[in-house]
């Protein structure tokens, strides 16, 4: 699997640097984030996302995407996770594409493929059911009723629950939590009868709801793949997550990182840069070194779900349980090495060990992720 | 890349009928070939390989064909690597000799030099010894105090190194010596080659905690050092002994290395599951120590992470850009990492790992110990961490002195 960039992606990556650089700086974010914006992004900058094809990159060409594959989403994931841009590529783009492309019908891919990439549709999975991702402990009951299923239950951490459109909801129509058979994935309007939704303001300033499902009518036609065989979806679904989450992070560490980097360069302390004392030296060069390992199973990971390989889910555990730990390492020494100018608010750098912290609980911790691994390898 | 495909095609077919049946099989310690004939593989095999690889130029691809390399270009340096890995080909020659003194040469040598070392190199006729720490030089190489009178027509050398890898099998060195003590430190070293068969020096191996004497002492007692092998100027040997460095943590050694370790990386951490599965035991199919398991899983997912890493810095070279600053972590990180797998080895053999020697150990047990202890120096031999870490901050991530 290519552990290099063809001249395509890197275009790509060189056009989303110059977009986010320009676009989407840390004062957006933090403009959304002061004037308690009720969107939590900018629909204009989603817009502009759209016309550049960035919410059909991964969806084929026949579907009106780009079919530019997890690679080309890698670049653009990097880029704003440089800068910390908040926008529905993670739910809409990511999420919600990978589970209508592994889990619909012919059907209802030619229905929502095209609204997908015309960024004519929001979506959003609402998985979680506890602080802590545990994808098959779903209490939220499917009952079959009438033609369809009634849903009830009560969903947390939603990624852009309050703004989407439409709700992937993983319920369970056998069995009792914990158990991978008898999940289903349903497909519901987010202004079905039943479906209350509250916005959870998030340290990280990114967008999140808890959303409460009582006695949802859903159709059947609203079934993403095979009853009860939800999680053959799902797993497909969040391994995409976490790898592009990965790539992401991936931006944001290294961008708080080369910041912490000038620093350590200009700020003196003694009469002397502070970046020339050893104890400062040894921990940047141990933290480069974690980068470099980082880049290599996020490029992977990408190449991976290109290539469709069955070597995705341990690839996925490898990059979300490393990039976390290096995200977690170097967002929290950046605010170390700027001292209290990094405690200050109105530094930019503080965002960063905040944004780390909740990708670290997005789709599994570095322990969730170690323990997977270690089944994947058969111990 | 047709030219590329027709390169593979005749290399995979002249190692197969070149490259002999035990050459394909892991190397033992003991049939190393680091070159000269003090040090023999007990393998006859080993010289056949040795001889057909150096007919080649092979036993240094990358090497001009004037001083007898093969003259290959990177993509096609990597071809033969990944086709010699494909039949787990044995590397033919090691030693400082290809990996070290060879590239300065080639960089710094004058051309009677080159013509009159190179070819012994390659053909490994001669092998090298590395005269460089001192017991009072050791991170700070610098300060080495080894001194060299100009007496005409060579040095009269005297005083004495330490860390001397193989130089009781050793038939030259290349040595820093103080040719100007009045000088600032960096600015009266100069780097001299001379015979490990002069009169007046005398080796001394240093017993390692190991038990194993991989170094040794080496003293100098009126040794001449004939002025025509003084390498580059007189007093600017510093500027040599960092570019020989370079090339002993370089990118080309990290390709060729970045196969190699690639098996070598699998085998082992292979190994340190399945003795934990046999030693510690499965419940509810998790090794039974969940801490030691949580440990092992750590290691193999950082052994995987640094392989790809490896794996990347030569995709980066086959797409034509030079080797990234990645290939500068691997001395640091790879040591680390060994250590690392042996210290988790030794936790799940519990005391069957600390076996010296007699009954009540496997051969594979009482080789694990003195391996273990040998680790050690990965993480100080060539450069300490800490010193490679002071490299980086300094040349890749530009931080101040």
């Amino acid at each position: 699997m290519p552990l290099v960039l063809n001249e395509e992606q890197n275009m790509l990556k060189d056009a989303a640097k110059d977009f986010c650089g320009k676009s989407t700086p840390i004062t957006e974010l933090r403009k959304l984030r002061d004037d308690k914006d009720e969107t939590g992004f900018s629909r204009d900058i989603w817009q502009q996302m759209v016309e550049l094809g960035w919410a059909g990159i991964t969806i084929p060409e026949d579907f009106g995407g780009l079919g530019f594959g997890y690679l080309g989403m890698g670049v653009v994931m990097e880029e704003c996770g440089r800068t910390l841009t908040a926008s529905p590529l993670m739910s809409t783009a990511v999420l919600g594409s990978s589970a209508i492309l592994s889990g619909a019908s012919d059907e209802q891919k030619a229905e929502l493929l095209p609204a997908l990439a015309g960024g004519e549709l929001l979506t959003a999975l609402a998985l979680e059911e506890t602080p802590h991702h545990s994808p098959y402990n779903i209490s939220t009951t499917a009952e079959k009723s009438g033609d369809g299923y009634k849903l009830n239950g009560s969903k947390k951490f939603v990624l852009d629950g309050h703004v989407a459109d439409q709700l992937v909801v993983v319920a369970r129509s056998s069995g009792t939590a914990g158990d991978r058979d008898g999940l289903s994935l349903f497909l519901v309007a987010a202004d079905s009868d039943g479906i209350s939704t509250t916005r959870t303001i998030m340290a990280d300033s990114r967008n999140a709801a808890n959303i409460e499902l009582s006695n949802v009518q859903a159709p059947a036609t609203a079934l993403l793949g095979a009853e009860g065989k939800g999680a053959d979806v799902l797993d497909k679904v969040l391994d995409v997550g976490r790898i592009v989450l990965s790539a992401e992070m991936l931006g944001g560490l290294q961008e708080a990182f080369e910041r912490t980097l000038e620093y350590l360069k200009v700020r003196e302390q003694f009469g002397v840069p502070i970046g020339s004392f050893q104890a400062l030296k040894h921990r940047a060069a141990e933290m480069f070194c974690e980068i470099e390992l980082s880049k290599s199973v996020v490029l992977e990971a990408l190449s991976a779900l290109d290539e469709d390989s069955d070597e995705v889910p341990k690839l996925a555990s490898l990059a979300k349980a490393r990039l976390t730990d290096t995200y977690n390492l170097v967002s929290s020494e950046a605010i170390q090495m700027h001292g209290g100018i990094g405690m200050t608010d109105e530094h930019e750098i503080g965002f960063f060990m905040k944004r780390a912290r909740v990708c670290e609980h997005s789709f599994g911790n570095a322990a969730y992720h170690r323990n997977r691994y270690g089944e994947l390898e058969g111990y | 890349m047709a030219a590329l495909d027709d390169f593979r095609k005749d290399t995979r077919a002249w190692l197969d009928e070149n490259c002999p049946a035990s050459m394909r099989t892991p190397m033992t310690e003991g049939e190393t070939v680091s070159g000269g004939s003090k040090h023999r593989s007990p393998n006859p095999d080993s010289y056949v390989w040795l001889d057909r690889m150096a007919e080649k130029g092979w036993t240094v691809p990358a090497w001009p064909k004037e001083y007898g390399g093969g003259g290959l270009h990177t993509d096609e340096f990597v071809v033969l690597l990944e086709e010699m890995a494909r039949i787990q080909a044995r590397s033919p020659l090691e030693g400082m000799g290809v990996t070290m003194i060879g590239p300065t040469l080639l960089e710094y040598g004058s051309e009677e030099q080159k013509q009159r070392h190179l070819t012994k190199i390659v053909n490994g006729e001669i092998r090298w010894c590395q005269g460089y720490s001192e017991p009072g030089a050791g991170s700070d190489l610098a300060g080495l105090a080894t001194k060299a009178e100009d007496k005409g027509d060579h040095f009269l050398v005297n005083g004495s190194k330490i860390w001397t890898s193989g130089a009781q099998f050793a038939d030259w060195i290349f040595c820093l010596v103080r040719t100007e003590p009045q000088a600032p430190k960096h600015e009266g070293i100069s780097f001299v080659l001379f015979s490990m068969d002069s009169p007046g020096i005398s080796i001394k191996p240093i017993k390692l905690i190991s038990g194993a004497s991989p170094f040794c002492e080496t003293f100098f007692d009126d040794v001449k050092a004939p002025k025509e092998d003084l390498v580059h100027k007189v007093n600017q040997g510093w500027t040599v002994a960092k570019r020989l460095l370079q090339h002993e943590r370089s990118g080309l050694r990290a390709l060729a290395s970045a196969g190699a370790s690639r098996t070598a990386a699998t085998q082992t951490t292979t190994s340190l599951a399945d003795v934990a599965k046999e030693t510690i035991g499965m419940v509810d199919n998790h090794l039974a120590n969940p801490v030691l398991r949580d440990s092992i899983i750590q290691y193999r997912m950082n052994a995987n992470a640094f392989s790809l890493t490896q794996r990347r810095t030569v995709e980066e070279s086959e797409a034509g850009s030079t080797p990234g600053a990645a290939t500068s972590i691997f001395k640091f990180y790879g040591a680390d990492l060994r250590k690392e797998q042996l210290e988790l080895q030794l936790k799940a053999r519990g005391t069957q790992s600390f076996g010296w020697e007699g009954d009540g150990f496997t051969a594979e047990e009482l080789n694990l110990t003195r391996t273990w202890l040998a680790s050690r120096a990965g993480s100080i031999a060539g450069g300490t961490n800490e010193v490679q870490l002071n490299i980086l901050a300094k040349r890749v991530l530009g931080l101040p002195d």
